[in-house]
């Protein structure tokens, strides 16, 4: 049983929590993840790791609901527990194993969308801690779905956008980016993209067009999370990966977004959805639509 | 009187009824047939049998006892050699191991022995007859990596020799392939797999899940940072195969190990669970073996029309004889002599066939098998809308990689000695699938029960210097 220490909401549909994992904590690095396994009948969820403490064994993750099992998730409290939480899983963000004095050269800059902002962090925090402040562009529907705004500030040069205007400035993570490198000069040696895939497609468009080499944190189906099951399979420059030992991260130039999206439908088709309101009853929330789609 | 010549018949639930359930399909012996059966054993002097399992488990021997009606000592005979006879009762391949070499069979029908030791093992548990625990700890500190049979036995055989045992597990249930792998309605869950995972807890082995060996922590750590004086590795050989044919990533094409891991472990087929699974209504399954039938069979569960596509013919199917007979007396169809070339899908990806080309059978290959040949123009396709590949599987690098200086062959496997599982890395045994690829559950046993025998002598010799 892993007991979660803290828990938030982070926006309207948001929800942070630290939980004791120590093992997890321990040998963890930015851009891996964790499977929590909420009890007996939950689904297994992965979640990226969006921050740790190895002194105190504790790991946050930061999830939108998105069908039944992370819906019910949401309803956890400080003091509750999950009953599984296993990781860290994948390989961790290649930044944490270049030489250290290659990257204080490298410009780079991070784009997040909505949840995909919970992963972005603790990559630009190990980045300051190691003496290096890079741009972070987040991209949130709303002002009300912008989360973790003032820690991000703290550890880089934060540009905010919200898709309807609402808070700062109006536009998509992408209107951003081409802004800075095209209007403002800036030029970068790398670009870090983590949101829904649909919005990883547009930003690895636009950074091939910019020629800006860029990595992509893939978010498919998974199950087993340790390359047992072959459900997170992509299609990256023309070789099948297994996203969950793989990966997460792949050069987002590289990869199949068309099919990975269309894998990630599995299980939203008609009939699918039929299912899964049949099988969770009045559980059954979303997961077809409300979630986005694409998280 | 009962034709000596033929088995005792085992009592089995209907296959129109079974097939659209997950309960156990093969009901057992009940005692009077247990003995009944046992009384056509020969006690053979030089026990065929014997010979032909893999642990060598003293046949005549258990077989007299159940004939006498002493099930106790039945079941103490048997576990001298094997720590897992419920579940090997049940899976063993016994047609081409101990009952294919029984002096029975050669004019009639071999002693039922896989059957006599389910009843046994079954027996045993509804009396509360549990292994004795240690009777004293010996102090030293050891590893399990994996908790499927050859991990449980190496543990449960250590413990019992008085050592303090930790099994890692990754997944969040014990039982390895027992759990996610074979289903219910040929391995229950609960009665069975829980129950042996129980046994080895009650011999004081602490299981730890959720530890993913190589990410969680590695072998390097347990032994310098926690005080583990040796590690056995038998994580298994869980990496799918594909087939590598175009439309193989559309949709609805699962490996079988993702369908049976989310039917079996995430108990999909149950609606008080979250995780969903497809729900084909017409599935094909590649692949001959046990994990095919295995796949196929949930699927008809599931309510599908299922059809199993091999490339070579009846007589070549890797499965176990029973399961290909159960699974035809179910409805599944057979595809035989025929390989697929291609996975058809709609504009959205998802499947909608199956292209395949029929074969013939040629010359005998390295593996003594008639190699199929494909006969040019004879591509035909099935309307399918799930396909499943079931090609067998490979060790995961993830510990080998992890690890310094435990050394490979090149499929993947853990290089270990036969007698001792011992490997390249001092301290590091290992064994089942692991070390051989995807092979059997007895299999596995007796490499546990190696691997054990090894870090004894290991541990011993170290402080007797
Ligand atoms: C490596 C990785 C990291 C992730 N990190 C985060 C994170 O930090 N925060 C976060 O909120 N989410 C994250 N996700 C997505 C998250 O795992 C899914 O939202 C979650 O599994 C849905 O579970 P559920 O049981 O509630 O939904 P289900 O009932 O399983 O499904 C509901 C619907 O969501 C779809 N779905 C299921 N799994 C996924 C998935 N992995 N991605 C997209 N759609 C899915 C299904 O098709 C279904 O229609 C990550 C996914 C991966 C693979
Ligand atoms: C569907 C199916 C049907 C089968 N049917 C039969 C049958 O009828 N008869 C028969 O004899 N055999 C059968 N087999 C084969 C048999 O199940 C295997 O040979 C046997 O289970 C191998 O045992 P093992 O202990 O080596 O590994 P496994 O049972 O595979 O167990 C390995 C365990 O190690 C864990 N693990 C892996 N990596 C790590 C890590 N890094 N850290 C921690 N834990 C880890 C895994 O999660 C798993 O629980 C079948 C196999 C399958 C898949
Ligand atoms: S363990 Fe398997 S091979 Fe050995 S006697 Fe039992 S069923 Fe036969
Ligand atoms: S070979 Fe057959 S008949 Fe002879 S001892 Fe073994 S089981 Fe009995
Ligand atoms: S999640 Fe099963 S192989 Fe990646």
């Amino acid at each position: 049983m892993y007991k979660i220490l803290n828990a938030e909401k982070l926006s309207a549909n948001v929800f942070l929590m630290d939980v004791e994992a120590p093992r997890v904590a321990k040998h963890c690095l930015p851009g891996q993840f964790v499977i929590v396994k909420m009890d007996e009948v939950g689904e297994r969820i992965p979640l990226t790791i969006c921050d740790y403490d190895a002194e105190k064994g504790t790991v946050t993750i930061v999830f939108q609901p998105a069908g039944a099992s992370t819906t019910r998730m949401a309803q956890l409290k400080a003091g509750d527990y999950f009953e599984d939480f296993v990781g860290p899983l994948g390989q961790p963000s290649e930044l944490c194993h270049e030489d250290l004095e290659e990257l204080k050269k490298k410009k780079i800059v991070f784009v997040a969308g909505g949840v995909g902002t919970a992963p972005v962090y603790p990559q630009v925090k190990w980045l300051h801690e190691h003496g290096i402040t890079a741009d972070a562009i987040v991209g949130a529907k709303t002002k009300d779905l912008l989360i973790l705004e003032d820690k991000m500030k703290e550890v880089c040069n934060l540009y905010v956008t919200t898709d309807d205007g609402s808070y700062v400035r109006k536009g998509m993570g992408t209107d951003v980016l081409r802004d800075l490198v095209q209007n403002q000069g800036k030029e970068y040696d790398l670009c870090v993209a983590i949101g829904p895939m649909i919005m990883m497609k547009f930003v690895c468009l636009l950074t091939k067009e910019l020629n800006i080499p860029t990595v992509v944190s893939m978010n498919p189906i998974m199950v087993d999370g340790t390359g047992m099951c072959g459900a997170c399979r992509l299609m990256v420059g023309g070789e099948v990966k297994f996203a969950c030992v793989d990966g997460p991260e792949f050069d987002g130039h590289k990869v199949d977004f068309d099919l990975a999206m269309k894998r990630q439908q599995m299980y939203k088709t008609e009939e699918g959805r039929a299912l899964l309101k049949l099988q969770e009853g009045d559980t059954h929330h979303g997961g077809c639509g409300h979630c986005g789609g694409d998280k | 009187m009962a034709d000596v010549l033929k088995k005792v018949p085992v009592r089995e639930q209907a296959p129109k009824v079974r097939a659209t359930n997950f309960e156990e399909v093969c009901l057992g012996y009940n005692k009077e047939e247990a003995m009944e059966e046992a009384n056509r054993c020969l006690g053979c002097k030089k026990a065929k049998c014997m010979e032909g399992c893999p642990v060598s488990i003293n046949i005549p021997g258990f077989v007299h006892e159940v004939k006498e009606g002493n099930f106790e000592k039945a079941y103490q005979i048997i576990g001298e050699s094997s720590a897992l006879p419920a579940v090997c009762g049940r899976v063993c391949p016994q047609e081409t191991q101990c009952e294919g070499r029984c002096i029975r069979g050669m004019k009639g029908e071999a002693v039922s022995i896989g059957k006599l030791e389910r009843f046994v093992a079954d027996w045993a548990k509804e009396n509360g007859i549990k292994p004795v625990p240690a009777a004293q700890k010996n102090g030293h500190k050891v590893a399990v990596i994996g908790s499927g049979p050859s991990g449980l036995t190496c543990a449960g055989d250590l413990a019992k020799m008085g050592y303090d045992v930790t099994i890692f597990e990754a997944l969040h249930k014990a039982g390895g392939v027992l759990v996610y792998g074979i289903p219910e309605f040929r391995l229950p869950k609960d009665k069975v797999v829980a129950a042996e995972v129980e046994n080895v807890k009650s011999l004081g082995v602490k299981i730890e899940t959720n530890v993913i060996i190589g990410k969680s922590v590695t072998i390097d750590e347990l032994l310098k940072d926690e005080g583990f004086e040796a590690v056995f590795i038998g994580s298994g050989a869980g990496l799918p195969m594909f087939m590598g044919i175009p439309g193989e990533q559309a949709n609805g094409v699962f490996s079988a190990n993702e369908y049976l891991t989310r039917n079996n472990l995430m108990k999909a087929f149950r609606e008080d669970y979250d995780t969903p699974i497809a729900h084909g209504k017409k599935v094909a399954v590649v692949g001959g073996g046990n994990v095919a039938m295995d796949a196929a069979r949930t699927a008809l569960r599931l309510g599908a029309e299922v059809h199993i596509i091999y490339r070579r013919s009846e007589a070549e199917l890797p499965a176990r004889k029973e399961e290909v007979h159960h699974a035809k007396e179910e409805g599944v169809q057979f595809d035989l002599l025929c390989n697929p070339v291609e996975i058809l899908t709609d504009d959205k990806d998802w499947v909608t066939g199956i292209k395949c080309i029929r074969m013939e059978l040629g010359e005998p290959d390295a593996s003594g098998r008639r190699r199929p040949v494909e006969i040019p123009g004879s591509e035909f396709t099935i309307d399918v809308d799930t396909v499943i590949m079931s090609l067998g599987t490979s060790p995961n690098p993830l510990i080998s990689s992890t690890t310094i200086g435990l050394d490979v062959n090149k499929r993947k496997c853990i290089i270990a000695d036969e007698e001792f599982g011992k490997t390249s890395k001092e301290g590091v045994y290992a064994g089942g699938d692991a070390v051989t690829g995807a092979a059997t559950v007895i299999l596995a046993m007796g490499a546990g029960k190696a691997g054990a025998r090894g870090i004894d002598e290991y541990i011993k010799s170290k402080y007797a210097k």
